[in-house]
């Protein structure tokens, strides 16, 4: 038997650069970012999804109402990353926030930059910031930061 | 701009895995052998079955397979696939043929390419050799070998291939 010092050990780099189809209802959100515009759908009930859904999760009524929801919301939820790693997009200490955007019913996941742990907190209100080229992207929003 | 006249139909979204990888023990020690440019199957002590790559156990009688088998670099095609389709990122140019290999003492096969073969030809017991790499660009992997090229040898008797019960 080998001691395990002994054992190979290799690093391995799994990736796929695929293309993803966003379909009828993504394609407007994606392009809307594009604009610096962030959408919603609506359902009959008037429940407002963004990130836009084609489909009532619940009811799985087809949602094609479009609204224009944001850029300001409110922090519903965060996890602060301290030490980001190499693979993360912002490289200072940050949170992922699920974000209730204004004229949203539902959260959106992104980052909450340009702040310290201390200053945020669940009902933090924050707006979004916008990448410098908009690729039609979710990461044309670069992040949000807390409202001044 | 009416995000009806132009609809984006499609978004790029890459995925990208960086993991490292430990060999166990028994892959180890084959794979120490592959870089001196041999192959090395493990035995079980049980059913005397033949494993290469060995994976450190016999999984027909659960017991560590500790008896280590040189084997040669000849052996038969198996099975084989002819790929057409190319495969992005992929720099090998369809067609081309990828084989379960069974090294003769064996009793598994593993997954390599065949070259230097008329693809009309191809078959099911076909006898064919390793064509390594240079010595100096041997590695840790069974890459050494660049590809397995018919041999003229006559064909293995296909029944030999199947499933041997104990």
């Amino acid at each position: 038997m080998s001691d395990s010092k002994d054992l190979l050990r290799a690093p391995f780099e799994l990736a796929y650069n695929y293309k993803r189809s966003n379909g009828p209802v993504m394609s407007k959100f994606f392009e809307a970012l594009g604009e610096q515009k962030i959408l919603g759908t609506k359902n009959s009930a008037g429940k407002v999804f963004s990130p836009a859904a084609e489909f009532d999760p619940e009811t799985h009524e087809s949602l094609k109402e479009i609204v224009e929801v944001g850029p300001g919301g409110a922090v519903e939820s965060f996890s602060w990353i301290e030490t980001p790693q190499h693979h993360h997009l912002i490289k200072e200490p940050f949170a992922f926030a699920l974000i209730k955007l204004d004229g949203a019913d539902t959260c959106m996941l992104h980052m909450v930059a340009n702040c310290n742990e201390a200053d945020l907190s669940i009902g933090s209100r924050v707006t979004a910031n916008w990448s410098e080229v908009q690729e039609q992207r979710i990461t044309d929003i670069k992040f949000f930061a807390l409202e001044k | 701009m009416s995000a009806e006249d132009t609809p984006k139909d499609y978004s790029e979204s890459p995925i990208n895995l960086e993991y490292f990888y430990t060999a166990g023990s028994a892959t180890t020690r084959f794979l120490n052998q592959v870089k001196e440019g041999n192959i090395v199957g493990q035995a079980c002590p049980k059913c005397k079955a033949v494993y290469v790559p060995p994976r450190g156990s016999c999984p027909r009688c659960g017991v560590a397979t500790d008896i280590e088998v040189p084997l040669t670099d000849k052996g038969c095609i198996e099975s084989f696939t002819v790929v057409h389709i190319p495969i992005p990122g992929n720099p090998i140019v369809p067609p081309y043929v990828c084989a379960m290999i069974r090294l003769d003492g064996a009793n598994i096969s593993f997954l390599h390419l065949i070259q230097e073969v008329d693809i009309e030809q191809i078959r099911i017991g076909m006898r064919i050799q390793a064509v390594w790499k240079p010595k100096e660009e041997w590695t840790h992997s069974l890459e050494n070998i660049k590809w397995f090229a018919p041999i003229d040898e006559p064909d293995i008797d296909v029944a030999t291939l199947r499933f041997q019960e104990l």
